[in-house]
């Protein structure tokens, strides 16, 4: 009760917090679909190009945010950037590379390759076969992809906090040195409710996104 | 036409370099349907595919029309080639309508005339515009999906065909419906067709000619009558199974084996005239009696005609069956069988009686191209064959 008070209280910082949260892994998932994406379906050529990309994507995520973030402090100060908006932002992105890279590829390489053939006998050049058919087939497992990146860096971006990156992890730090457990409930609960808001949200741009023929195909992951 | 000239295909696999394709050489007239027929492995696919370079060719040429289509960029080559393939592989994210009309678009055509072409595909292939077009192909039942297959095939036009086993994955009963809807179709497109298949009922019924493949070489290339008259060799034989003879049966028509020839009666005639006419003609059992237009109205017995006095018209039994020219002996022999006869009357159009085709025409006829397996016995016709051979 006296938790629902202080929220009540704190409406509007609440309010603020969630969508510099909300702005902060938009963007940086954003342009990580924008190079994903690409990377994705660029190593569908080339089966060694695939193994180490995606090594590489992997070894990123295993790496613990708070080191990522204090690697890129000294970087990052170079440009008067150490901390702040600019290092949550790279983090997200790096970390959002995997699952959106592994699941185009994925997706790019699982079209059936009877269509794929249909695609090349018809008389179809690379770029046709990508844009009219393999793409669009594609989607679906794509957007999961993205998915999956959006509610894992919700959770991430809450620590970029401590680097003075705003969003709804601040309640959580100043839960934390100020011993106070409201701020701390607070801030925890409502990165779990806009972790599943937002996946909701997705999902339902995902299926619009599906091709109306294709809709039993998609992919829930 | 189709023409290969020494077309090769080598894998390099593990296990070293593979010959899919060897040499293989032959050519397909316009306007016939060519299938390439042989157990899994043979290299009858790699051959069609090798025609619009899905399957790059290690060496050899392709002509088509006569002119050699090295020298063509692959996209333009294969806008140029209706493909069709045993998954079918229609794109699940567009309509029917954008599936059909994928080559046109490719090659530019105009809205209008694409879509028109689209209605017209439909209605060729007997589905209604209206209610496929905007559908997708997950809405369609496997047959219908193939139809769209072949229209897509044949959306632009394209002079030759390639089908890669294109009714393998349909059932029986459909796969012989669209089996004749594509060969009633073929008859007005007239387009030069290479057709894979691994069914040799299939092949005889569907093909002009037949190239039998075996481990990557080109066995023998007949027309199908000549393929199962005179195999090359003992695995074409076993290939074409131990019915080959009945096979043949489906491939040749009454109009070839009848025979002019038959005794009638009128129902005016007396059934002395008719046991006289019975005896001329060595019928053992009975014999025709037709109407004015020379319809078959009924037969009249021997054995009733030897001990009744009277007129036909009083004593005769009805027709138990007749054949049409166009029928094939495969039904004449079922007929024959069923109704333990030895011959069957032949009818035009019109139902008028033109003739007769009895069994030891249809046995002479299969045995006497078996008996030499050579080629030189083989024009042994019809005619010949029914001439010295006794009515019964």
């Amino acid at each position: 009760m006296e938790l629902f008070q202080y929220a009540l209280d704190n409406l509007e910082l609440l309010m603020t917090r969630t969508i510099e949260h909300i702005s902060l892994v938009g963007v940086a998932v954003g342009i990580a679909t924008l190079t994903g994406v690409p990377i994705g379906i660029a190593i569908t050529k080339n089966e060694r190009a695939a193994k180490a990309v995606l090594y590489i994507a992997s070894i990123i995520v295993t790496i613990p945010s708070i080191a990522l973030f204090g690697i890129m402090i000294p970087i990052l100060s170079i440009i008067g950037q150490g901390i702040g908006y600019m290092p949550a932002v790279i983090a997200v992105l790096l970390y959002s590379q995997l699952p959106i890279i592994r699941n185009t590829y994925t997706a790019i390489n699982n079209v059936d390759p009877a269509l794929r053939e249909a695609a090349r006998g018809v008389g179809m050049s690379q770029n046709q076969r990508l844009r009219l058919v393999e793409i669009p087939l594609a989607v679906p497992v794509i957007m999961a992809g993205v998915r999956t990146a959006v509610v894992l860096n919700i959770g991430v971006m809450a620590i970029a906090a401590y680097i003075g990156a705003g969003g709804l992890g601040t309640f959580i730090s100043r839960g934390i040195s100020q011993s106070d457990p409201r701020q701390l409930i607070l801030g925890a609960v409502a990165v779990s409710v806009l972790a599943i808001i937002v996946d909701y949200s997705l999902l339902a741009l995902q299926k619009r996104l599906t091709p109306k023929g294709m809709e039993r195909a998609d992919a829930t992951a | 036409m189709i023409r290969l000239d020494n077309l090769t295909k080598v894998f390099d696999t593990p296990k070293g370099a593979v010959t899919a394709a060897d040499h293989i050489s032959m050519e397909v007239p316009s306007g016939e349907i060519c299938i390439l027929l042989g157990p899994s492995g043979c290299g009858k696919t790699t051959t069609l595919k090798m025609i619009n370079r899905i399957i790059r060719p290690t060496s050899g040429k392709v002509f088509i029309n006569g002119e050699d289509t090295t020298s063509l960029d692959t996209q333009d080559l294969r806008r140029s080639i209706g493909y069709v393939i045993q998954q079918i592989g229609l794109f699940p994210n567009m309509t029917i309508e954008e599936n059909i009309t994928v080559v046109p678009k490719l090659l530019g055509w105009d809205k209008a005339k694409y879509r028109e072409r689209a209605r017209e595909m439909m209605r060729m292939i007997a589905l209604e515009p209206d209610a496929f077009l905007k559908r997708y192909p997950s809405e369609l039942s496997g047959g219908q999906q193939q139809r769209i297959g072949v229209a897509r095939a044949l959306a632009a036009d394209p002079p030759v065909m390639l089908m890669d086993e294109p009714f393998g994955a349909i059932d029986p009963i459909n796969r012989a419906v669209i089996q004749d809807e594509f060969l009633k179709m073929q008859q007005d497109l007239k387009k030069t067709i290479m057709f894979v298949s691994h069914d040799i009922d299939e092949a005889i019924k569907m093909g002009d000619r037949i190239a039998i493949f075996r481990a990557g070489k080109l066995v023998q290339y007949s027309e199908p009558d000549e393929l199962l008259a005179a195999p090359k060799d003992d695995f074409v034989e076993s290939f074409l199974g131990e019915d080959r003879a009945l096979k043949r049966l489906n491939l040749v028509k009454v109009r070839d084996l009848a025979s002019e020839e038959i005794g009638l009666v009128r129902p005016d005639d007396t059934l002395d005239a008719a046991l006289t006419r019975i005896e001329e003609y060595g019928y053992q059992n009975s014999i025709v009696m037709v109407n004015d237009k020379r319809q078959p109205v009924g037969i009249v017995n021997a054995a009733v005609a030897r001990t009744t006095k009277g007129h036909c018209r009083d004593h005769f039994q009805s027709v138990p069956v007749v054949v049409s020219l166009d029928d094939d002996l495969r039904k004449v022999a079922s007929l024959m069988f069923a109704n333990d006869m030895t011959w069957v009357p032949c009818v035009d159009d019109d139902g008028r009686i033109v003739g007769q085709i009895t069994q030891r025409a249809i046995t002479h006829h299969l045995g006497s191209r078996y008996r030499t397996h050579s080629r030189d016995d083989t024009t042994l016709d019809a005619a010949a064959s029914l001439s010295s051979n006794d009515k019964e």
